[in-house]
């Protein structure tokens, strides 16, 4: 069943438009910064754009600082919502389901999907930053040596190559265990209604709606179960030393909205009548 | 191979879709369910393949318990509800192998054989020759012979057809119906539902009808076909037929007579000895619409005036 959910994912050319537009952007803002060489001043606008121009390897981060916010959650959430859902608006759901497929088995081949999709999808973006940001900003100081040269992290501490990547493996992890909790959110509403948009739409308006919250003051007291809060802690991977807290922190809240939005939908659906 | 009892499923408090059925259907039979729109034969279908859940009452499938064990039962059958489906930005072909590939490989779903069986089942149905369009260029018959191909997939031996024939012109829907009789032959058990009286006459043994949930009749087709003892006679001299069939004759229409009698060849002996000619003489049969319309009231897509 999971060979055949990843089979339907990379048939579907939504997904490959999807990914495209998520590679389109961060070039698109390198094209315009390569150009005008109008940065924004440190500590405004994205993370890390002040710092790229400098040394373009920085440039994955950037991207993935670009289209966190609002472009990949509304991707994850398009694609995870239409898993249930467009399975039974387009009536295949119940074919499935008489092949026989278990209802719970088509339920973790269905996120082990999405799990999939959003690992592609960081994973390009990550790869197209890379590509992008040297081609348009190169390698930066020490580049004339013949090497690529240190970057420097946000403590101002000069990383080698081999920490960089770690550090981006440990970023692309991080985002897409966020990602993946924005799609447990869509698959749990895709498991409630019949209609795709609708669950993307519903997973979405939680996004906002967390998003509008967080910096409110008086709704500090359930911040930090708001599931945008940590989004950003992967900065911290960074700062040299790593500062681990936020990172720790937000990882274990998104593995409990994973974990709980999972259970919810298994509940649903295992004692549902499939109508469509 | 089919066995409910006290059947019921409500939807909320105020819809039965589903009341107290008792519905059995035996191997080898060609079972035909009627009944007018929304007399739950579909969710009837949908219990037995447990995508719906029961309000009460017990189902069994192939000898398995259902929705316990339909895991059990459900990969020796193919079905058909409520029109065919599929990914419609694939090919027909793909379409078949991905839900194959979906389920479990034992029971006649394996990998290997898929091919093969993929290419059977096109043939059966008169798809052999598709080719690698998306299913969304599909005509409406072509996607209700790929759903059929689909069902026929792993050999079954139930086959749960909702409306097999709906979207096929008079010749597809003639070419399903042999196709069926052909399986039910090499020994496969049928239940369609219907609301094509005439296809349901001429293709099931045995009809289950419907009615507001309930199940009103279920019966071998011969047995509600049985001659009803009257016979019909055409004869040009009606009013000498009259006169010396004197009270036997119940009605009379021009020339057609309806005759109280068991034997029509004796009918028809004493007729031709008196000088009366006869154009036509028949048993009367009831027709299975009387019989359905006698014992069902109208769909409930039929939505009247309520008088205040």
């Amino acid at each position: 069943m999971i060979r055949v959910e990843l089979a339907k994912l990379v048939r579907r050319p939504r997904v490959w438009l999807c990914v495209g537009m998520l590679c389109a952007l961060p070039t698109l803002v390198a094209v315009l910064l390569a150009t005008t060489r109008v940065a924004p001043p440190p500590g405004r606008g994205q993370a890390f754009l002040s710092a790229v121009l400098s040394n373009g390897q920085l440039y994955p981060a950037a991207a993935l600082a670009i289209v966190l916010p609002i472009f990949l959650p509304i991707t994850v959430a398009v694609v995870a919502g239409d898993a249930v859902a467009g399975e039974a608006s387009a009536g295949t759901l119940r074919y499935l389901l008489v092949r026989p497929v278990g209802r719970t088995r088509l339920l973790l081949a269905k996120l082990v999907s999405i799990a999939a999709f959003v690992l592609l999808a960081v994973a390009a973006v990550t790869a197209t930053g890379y590509l992008v940001g040297v081609a348009a900003f190169g390698f930066g100081p020490g580049a004339a040596l013949g090497q690529p040269g240190g970057i420097t992290s946000l403590s101002g501490v000069q990383l080698s190559s081999s920490q960089l990547v770690l550090r981006l493996a440990g970023t692309i992890g991080y985002i897409a265990l966020s990602m993946i909790a924005v799609g447990a959110i869509a698959l749990f509403l895709s498991t409630v209604t019949d209609s795709g948009l609708a669950a993307a739409l519903g997973a979405l308006a939680v996004i906002v709606a967390s998003a509008v919250l967080t910096p409110l003051d008086a709704a500090a007291v359930i911040t930090p179960y708001l599931p945008t809060t940590r989004w950003l802690a992967w900065v911290d991977f960074f700062r040299d030393p790593i500062f681990w807290r936020d990172i720790r922190r937000g990882t274990e809240l998104q593995v409990g909205y994973v974990a709980v939005l999972l259970g919810a939908a298994w509940a649903n659906f295992t004692t549902r009548d499939i109508t469509s | 191979m089919i066995h409910t009892s006290g059947l019921t499923k409500r939807y909320g408090h105020r819809t039965t879709a589903v009341d107290d059925v008792a519905i059995d259907v035996v191997e080898g039979d060609r079972y035909g369910l009627l009944g007018p729109n929304g007399s739950g034969k579909t969710t009837l279908l949908r219990m037995l393949l447990g995508l719906v859940y029961p309000t009460r009452g017990r189902i069994e499938l192939l000898g398995c318990p259902v929705p316990r064990r339909v895991a059990d039962a459900l990969p020796h059958v193919g079905a058909l509800v409520e029109g065919p489906a599929g990914y419609w930005h694939l090919s027909g072909r793909t379409n078949l192998a991905l839900v194959d590939a979906a389920g479990p490989g034992g029971a006649g779903g394996g990998r290997r054989t898929r091919r093969r069986r993929i290419e059977q089942a096109l043939e059966r149905v008169g798809l052999a020759g598709i080719d690698r369009r998306p299913l969304r260029a599909y005509s409406t018959g072509m996607r209700q012979r790929l759903g059929l191909a689909a069902a026929l997939l792993r050999a079954p031996r139930l086959l749960v057809l909702d409306e097999p024939t709906n979207g096929l012109d008079p010749a597809g829907s003639q070419e399903v119906r042999a196709l069926l009789t052909e399986l039910n032959a090499a020994g496969t058990t049928i239940l369609l539902s219907s609301h094509l009286l005439a296809e349901v006459e001429q293709l099931c043994t045995r009809v289950g009808i419907m009615d507001r949930g309930r199940l009103v009749l279920q019966d071998q087709l011969d047995a509600l076909r049985a001659p009803t003892g009257r016979v019909i006679v055409d004869s040009p001299d009606a009013d000498a037929a009259v006169a010396l069939l004197d009270s036997r004759v119940e009605a009379r229409n021009g020339s057609r007579l309806v005759v109280r009698h068991a034997e029509p060849a004796a009918l028809n002996a004493m007729l031709v000895a008196a000088g009366v000619r006869v154009a036509g003489l028949a048993d009367e049969r009831r027709s299975l619409e009387e019989i359905v319309l006698r014992r069902t009231g109208a769909g409930t897509d039929r939505v009247p005036r309520v008088a205040r």
